[in-house]
């Protein structure tokens, strides 16, 4: 899973700092073409400084990028056509339809008017076509915005938190779009806060805290490493603590009002033994996700 | 770029038709259609400075025919000679105690007394132009009179006439002037205002990663300031030659749009300035005011700039307005030719070009 020849991004042992603020410390990453890849981690992990200096918007203090198999910096204008960037906020031409806004960055980059129509049709907005971006909901100034970042049909696409203030049904409905994307043979970059989003759609996902990453790998193979324990959680007047604590494999019991939760690193001989009792009534099971993965690693709960 | 780079390149357009527009044409549509959705920038740019002329075209309507009123009391050849001389309104009063009393009280500038061959004239002190006025004018009658009476043909005669063919009225001075108050205002705001607008919004940068030149991006921008200045000035000439207004243009008059546009870029370059600068749309709109008003009236925007003191005459010449100002009255009123746009046009290039200098090494893509 290492990176290989045909690299999409090479980011090599950046650093970037803003007066005494660390913002990057020596990241390093590589990205395959093709490849869906995450930077996940709270607001001010860095996420964005590397986003920029990987598109070529900043110069790093120290440390190398090779993009597309040259350097984005200084601006380059031979490698500006093959990638699309959509930028934290909506960069948009004030009072301009969703259509004209198409049209108007297509134009740029020598693009005519029905690939504005094809953008409208994969992020949905076709209905909205004439709608100005002011009066866009944020879920459809979003996805504006994404298809603003594709209308030149680019290689590989940077999206910095595009599902971020959205609510969850937008969310899942970018998801949709994003997936679509990748299905296109696109390399994406893009960063997020939401763990579970990073793990629903990216191959690979680099966890970023206070400028550094501190774990990079597939999300399984995150939280296979983890050997974080499996949760069994069972409604409460079920069962007693003291006879789930005497079951086979069981690390710790919690109680709480509603629920009954069994920490266990062998879940299946603990669930035939409560098969057994008869004791599944409101069984779920909840295995370890980035979040856990995120407390592991920085010893702090995550926060959004 | 690579055979492969250009080939996809030549993929992409080979499936979009229609045929995409130059990204210089596609810029200028998309600024343009934005300034024209823009109901304030609207008003502000066209129907504001219109109720300016509409306001002090009213008001001064009239403004130089207006006559002067001289008390008089008594008869004789003198005062028949003022009533003829049609400078003055006379008003009858009945006695001269009378007529004193009213010059006191300020409702006559000044009145005149005939008794036999003595002629007296009383005056206010208050208005030291129309006291002048007034004591030349009644002298001149006087010393008529006196040859006259000597029975002798004067030995000098004095031919006056104008040369303009009217005074300057109102409406002739106040077009070329609040024309270039809103040539101004839309030039600097619009710059200042999208600079600050597309550096918050990050347009400035993607459009900074986008293919395209910064000269491209400038040039369209420019463009639609060129184009709103034109359409300002149409609107503006044509609303002043209604016959309500009644502006008459002299026979150069069209010498007035190059120097327009010279005009509109050094504004355009002074709202560089000012975006550059401003972190914010507020901070750009406060800053963009306290150029352009002062830049307005010390430039004789509002009011004939020979009115006001000479120091701040000689301070005016260091702003773009009043160059523009004084070269657009030469050839739309004042009747003169293209001589009269030569030093004015060489100046507002020159503004432009330092100005616009400047404004290029502040420039900033986003803020720090």
């Amino acid at each position: 899973m290492g990176p290989t020849g045909d690299a999409a991004l090479d980011v090599d042992d950046i650093h970037m700092s803003y007066g005494d603020v660390k913002a990057v410390a020596g990241v390093s990453f590589s990205v395959r073409q093709g490849e869906f890849f995450g930077i996940l981690g709270p607001n001010g992990a860095g996420k964005t400084t590397t986003l920029e200096i990987a598109e070529g918007l900043r110069e790093p203090d120290a440390g190398s990028v090779r993009l597309l198999g040259t350097s984005p910096w200084p601006r380059n204008v031979a490698v500006l056509p093959r990638i699309g960037v959509q930028l934290q906020a909506s960069a948009f031409f004030e009072k301009l339809s969703a259509r004209e806004q198409l049209e108007t960055f297509g134009a740029l980059y020598g693009v005519g008017g029905d690939r504005a129509t094809e953008m409208l049709d994969l992020v949905g907005l076709r209905d909205k076509a004439d709608t100005r971006e002011n009066q866009l909901s944020g879920g459809q100034r979003q996805r504006l915005s994404i298809a603003c970042a594709l209308v030149h049909d680019p290689d590989i696409v940077f999206l910095d938190e595009p599902t971020a203030g959205l609510d969850p049904q937008s969310r899942r409905n970018l998801w949709d779009v994003l997936a679509e994307i990748k299905g296109r043979g696109k390399t994406i970059v893009y960063t997020t806060h939401y763990l579970d989003e990073a793990e629903a759609l990216c191959d690979r996902v680099a966890i970023m805290d206070h400028g550094q990453i501190l774990a990079l790998d597939t999300p399984a193979a995150l939280v296979r490493d983890l050997d974080s324990a499996t949760h069994v959680v069972l409604e409460r007047d079920g069962f007693a603590v003291a006879e789930a604590r005497a079951l086979p494999g069981v690390d710790d019991v919690v109680e709480d009002e509603a629920s009954l939760t069994i920490a266990t690193r062998t879940p299946a001989p603990v669930l035939a033994a409560l098969a057994e009792r008869g004791a599944l009534s409101g069984l779920q099971v909840r295995t370890a996700t980035l979040e856990d993965v995120f407390l592991e690693l920085t010893g702090r709960e995550y926060r959004a | 770029m690579t055979a492969v780079d250009e080939r996809q390149r030549d993929e992409a357009t080979e499936r979009s038709r229609p045929v995409a527009a130059h990204p210089f044409v596609s810029l200028s549509r998309a600024a343009f259609k934005g300034f024209v959705r823009d109901k304030a920038a609207m008003f502000f740019t066209i129907l504001f400075p219109l109720m300016f002329l509409v306001i002090l075209g009213l008001l001064f309507g009239d403004g130089g025919s207006s006559q002067l009123k001289l008390g008089a009391v008594g008869q004789g050849p003198v005062l028949t000679a003022l009533e003829r001389s049609d400078a003055v309104e006379l008003v009858d009063v009945a006695s001269a105690d009378e007529a004193e009393q009213q010059v006191k009280a300020g409702d006559l500038p000044a009145y005149v007394a005939q008794r036999g061959d003595d002629i007296r004239l009383r005056f206010a002190a208050s208005d030291r132009t129309q006291a002048g006025t007034v004591v030349g004018l009644v002298r001149g009658v006087v010393s008529d009179a006196n040859v006259r009476a000597t029975g002798q043909p004067p030995q000098f005669s004095l031919d006056a006439a104008r040369v303009e063919d009217e005074s300057l009225r109102p409406i002739q001075f106040l077009t070329p002037g609040l024309l270039a108050w809103a040539v101004s205002m839309s030039a600097v705001f619009g710059a200042a205002l999208t600079l600050v607008m597309w550096r918050k919004n990050q347009v400035l940068r993607r459009l900074r990663l986008a293919p395209v030149r910064p000269m491209t991006i400038l040039g369209a921008r420019v463009t639609v300031s060129l184009g709103i200045a034109v359409l300002q000035g149409a609107v503006f000439v044509g609303v002043a030659m209604l016959p309500v207004f009644g502006l008459r243009l002299s026979g150069s008059w069209w010498l007035a749009i190059p120097l327009l546009l010279l005009g509109t870029l050094s504004f355009f370059a002074v709202g560089m300035l000012v975006g550059a600068f401003a972190k914010s749309e507020e901070a750009a709109t406060g800053a963009a005011n306290l150029i352009v008003l002062p830049m307005a009236f010390l430039s004789g925007a509002f009011f004939p700039i020979d009115q006001v003191p000479q120091w701040l005459q000689t301070l005016s010449l260091a702003f773009p307005m009043r160059h523009l100002n004084e070269g657009m009255s030469a050839v739309l009123v004042r009747d003169q030719g293209i001589d009269a746009i030569l030093l004015p046009a060489a100046i507002l290039i020159g503004f432009t070009v330092v100005i616009g200098f400047v404004a290029s090494r502040v420039f900033r893509w986003e803020d720090s």
